[in-house]
């Protein structure tokens, strides 16, 4: 993912209207993922680098590089704790804070889950809102297969995140997994979920950067985003020729990531943004969003068309779908803290260190496999109780590892 | 002869018992328990047989401890059916309304309500019960009756409670071998919930939990229909199972201390204390803390409702439950629990009683024989509909009668 050939940075002077992006890479993966944009698409911005493994931090293409010293780990990471990196965090609120300082709007790029993206991020969000920025965090969940903790934790910071970020869009690495194929690499799987985190960057860049005919505010995004969604899901298409209002739309209906449309069904605000080159019809614009409302009858439609004129022939379409959520935010965080509260530290050595954490050359620490193998008891030779995966029928107290001394 | 058209069996085979509860329907059709019977149930594993000739010992043990007590012979049981297997679902089906004047007739219901059941079930699922919710007529919501009115198009939500035909079967061949009649199979945590809910707490909305031996049913009322409902395979076995492993103990023992000092909640109180177990000779034999063990036990019975209330929360019915929870089973005798669940769910919640049934108090006050004392309502809510109509026909008959004596 960090191949990319690394661009010195450089800022060249913005014409007043367009507001100040700063993106800022957190964690292992946040950094990764900043890596592989484009730096000469985004050359308006200024990227920045935090997190608290010093050797990811030195590959990072950052003009501006912030390392959490953790003592206790002489700065080999946070160890997988987000506890540990928020307190990191919190401890140099200040240094975050004038990292922002300056900055309009702070993207956020962190892979959720792990110790330093789930740690920083929603304190860096805190850090950026009272440097005057307003805040956007693109952010990844983990894949199932990277245990129920590192869920747990994702989850969690997914909630704090959304009380300090003024919008979160966030992409559940799950989902892609259904896209790729079985022999695809770790390597290109991880570069895959970074692209589609950064085809939501591109999106969103494009809504700010782009003068808009009908224009989309930041605002706008941000009511869209917030206090909604467990997640939403982004779509970025381009097409060019002389059906590309047809083929965009198509490619909307089976985007993968829109679950070939049924997320539109199921959202209830929806923000579709085209930006085209000088020659963009009434009649497409209205073609797109005729189909794409269609799709969601129940849907909030916010919608946003661009010109620009170097975008020549193509066509290309941003759409954001979020999902009401009934529960209010309050009382899920009461309940998952409750719920997180009691796992502690006993099963974190068995839980894989997953090779997304791994990268950055932090030295291996020795795993320990579960070696004591459960007795479901009277339950063995019974059909076994499976929901989500866990088996009920393995007592409670040794799934959520809660020690009993 | 002694007519005994009048008298509702009910039988639940339960994983940790299998009871029997007889019922005497009076001539004003209200209803009372007469007689119990319950024997330990050994042959049956989260609420699925799996060892009928035990079951069927258990069976006849608990038949005739009941027809000793209500003094009566029982021909045939409304059966109480649960497991893994058995899950509920909300069907919409609809009809277009053919008719000239758009009238919507009895057909017209019929053949909505037939819709609705056609759904796509996999091969080897049976239905238990399509409960009917509400109507629509040209999407109007909330009408309970559309025969007279007028409308273009007719719908009908129905919840389909569906289960594996082979393992309900089982039950019921079961039952069969030892020469009674099955009456009706009835989902067991609705018969729970027609023991314990009246029909105001049905209107406002509540949600039963039937904590088990071997699973945990919940049922959702909202409106004065059911909404939703599910089955855990997850109950009171699981708890001693968990204890028996982490205290490492028999199963035999981890029950009676379950029973004993167990709790749903760790209490200050017990903090740093210890159990000594001791043999029939009254040596100590080990050393239990007590905290470990109702810890083991807080965390099982929270996990239960913590997925009640996640099905629930997907099912968007959380906001609806304004009578509260309630509970029944033999679970919802162990302390601390309508605490515990009322930390999980936010809500009041009620250890219930079974309710608009006379009788027994020794039964009607156990929370175990909700179910059971539930089939025996549903019983005589069938059959006094069955009553109604064979009354109708009952005074055809007569006139006939008189028409042929003349």
């Amino acid at each position: 993912m960090n191949e990319q050939p690394e661009i010195p940075a450089f800022a060249p002077p913005e014409p007043p209207p367009a507001p100040l992006v700063r993106i800022i890479g957190v964690g292992n993966a946040g950094i990764a993922v900043l890596s592989a944009l484009d730096r000469t698409e985004f050359a308006a911005a200024e990227f920045a680098a935090i997190n608290t493994d010093a050797v990811s931090l030195a590959s990072a293409p950052a003009t501006i590089k912030i390392h959490l010293e953790n003592k206790l780990l002489r700065g080999l990471g946070s160890g997988g704790d987000p506890d540990r990196g928020r307190a990191l965090a919190e401890e140099q609120f200040s240094t975050l804070k004038s990292a922002c300082e300056g900055a309009n709007v702070v993207f956020i790029l962190a892979g959720l889950g792990g110790g330093a993206g789930s740690g920083i991020s929603p304190v860096l969000a805190k850090a950026a809102r009272e440097a005057g920025a307003l805040v956007l965090a693109f952010v990844t969940l983990p894949f199932e297969c990277e245990g129920n903790r590192r869920e747990a934790q994702a989850r969690q910071t997914l909630e704090y995140l959304k009380s300090a970020a003024d919008g979160v869009i966030c992409l559940p690495n799950q989902r892609i997994f259904k896209l790729i194929d079985e022999n695809t690499s770790l390597l290109e799987t991880f570069r895959v979920t970074g692209g589609f985190l950064i085809e939501g960057v591109r999106g969103v860049w494009h809504l700010l950067m782009r003068p808009g005919l009908i224009q989309v505010h930041f605002g706008d995004l941000c009511t869209l985003l917030r206090d909604r969604h467990a997640e939403n899901a982004f779509a970025f298409v381009e097409a060019q020729g002389a059906g590309r209002a047809r083929e965009v739309v198509e490619n909307i209906l089976s985007h993968p990531l829109l679950d070939e449309g049924r997320v539109l069904a199921e959202s209830d605000a929806v923000l579709v943004s085209l930006t085209a080159g000088k020659d963009l019809s009434m009649a497409e614009i209205n073609r797109v969003i005729d189909q794409v409302k269609r799709q969601c009858t129940h849907a909030q439609i916010i919608m946003g068309a661009a010109i620009d004129p170097a975008m020549k022939e193509k066509l290309c379409v941003t759409v954001i779908a979020a999902k009401q959520e009934t529960v209010p935010a309050t009382s899920r965080i009461q309940t998952e803290t409750r719920t997180a509260g009691p796992v502690s530290s006993t099963r974190e050595v068995v839980v894989a260190r997953t090779p997304r954490m791994k990268k950055g050359g932090a030295k291996p620490i020795q795993t320990q496999l579960p070696l004591t193998i459960v007795s479901k008891g009277r339950f063995d030779k019974s059909e076994p109780t499976k929901h989500n995966g866990e088996d009920l029928d393995v007592p409670t107290f040794l799934r959520r590892g809660v020690p009993l001394n | 002869m002694f007519d005994d058209s009048n008298i509702i069996a009910g039988l639940e085979i339960g994983t940790s018992k299998i009871c029997v509860v007889v019922g005497e329907l009076g001539a004003d059709g209200s209803l009372n328990i007469i007689g119990l019977g319950q024997s330990r149930s050994r042959g049956v594993r989260k609420g699925e047989i799996i060892d009928p000739a035990q079951v069927e010992e258990d069976l006849r043990a608990a038949m005739f401890e009941a027809e000793q007590m209500a003094d009566v012979e029982i021909r045939s049981v409304y059966l109480g059916i649960t497991g893994g297997h058995v899950r509920g679902f909300n069907n919409r089906g609809v009809h277009p309304v053919v008719s000239a004047d758009r009238e919507i007739s009895a057909d017209d219901v019929e053949d909505v309500v037939k819709n609705a059941k056609a759904i796509n079930l996999p091969a080897e699922n049976t239905v238990v019960h399509a409960v009917r919710q509400h109507f629509f007529v040209d999407g109007q919501d909330g009408v309970t009756n559309p025969v007279g009115m007028l409308g273009a198009r007719l719908e009908v939500d129905m919840h389909v409670i569906h289960g594996n035909a082979n393992r309900l079967q089982n039950a019921i061949r079961l039952v069969r071998a030892t020469s009674l009649e099955v009456d009706d199979v009835v989902f067991n945590g609705i018969a729970a919930s027609l023991a314990l809910l009246t029909n105001e707490q049905k209107e406002l909305g509540a949600l039963v939990i039937d904590l088990g031996g071997g699973t945990t049913e919940y049922v959702v009322y909202s409106n004065g229909v059911i909404r939703h409902s599910g089955v855990l395979a997850v109950g009171g076995d699981h708890v001693s199972n968990d204890l028996a492993y982490g205290l490492k103990v028999p199963l035999s023992r981890a029950e009676k201390l379950k029973i004993e000092y167990g709790g749903a909640l760790v209490s200050e109180a017990i903090k740093g204390q210890t159990i000594s177990i001791t043999n029939e000779l009254g040596l100590e034999l080990k050393r239990i803390n007590h905290e470990h063990l109702q810890r083991i036990m807080a965390l099982r019975l929270e996990e239960v409702f913590e997925l009640i209330v996640q099905d629930l929360e997907r099912a968007g019915l959380v906001d609806y439950l304004r009578a509260g929870v309630y509970l029944c089973g033999g679970g919802s005798r162990v302390g601390g629990i309508v605490k515990l669940a009322e930390n999980v769910f936010q809500m009041n919640v009620t250890a219930g009683h079974a309710c608009a049934i006379s009788g027994l108090t020794t039964a009607l006050d156990q929370p175990e024989f909700a179910a059971a004392i539930g089939l025996v309502k549903f019983g005589s809510l069938k059959s006094r509909r069955r009553d109604g109509r064979s009354l109708i026909s009952r005074s055809i008959k007569g006139v006939f009668d008189k028409f042929l004596q003349r």
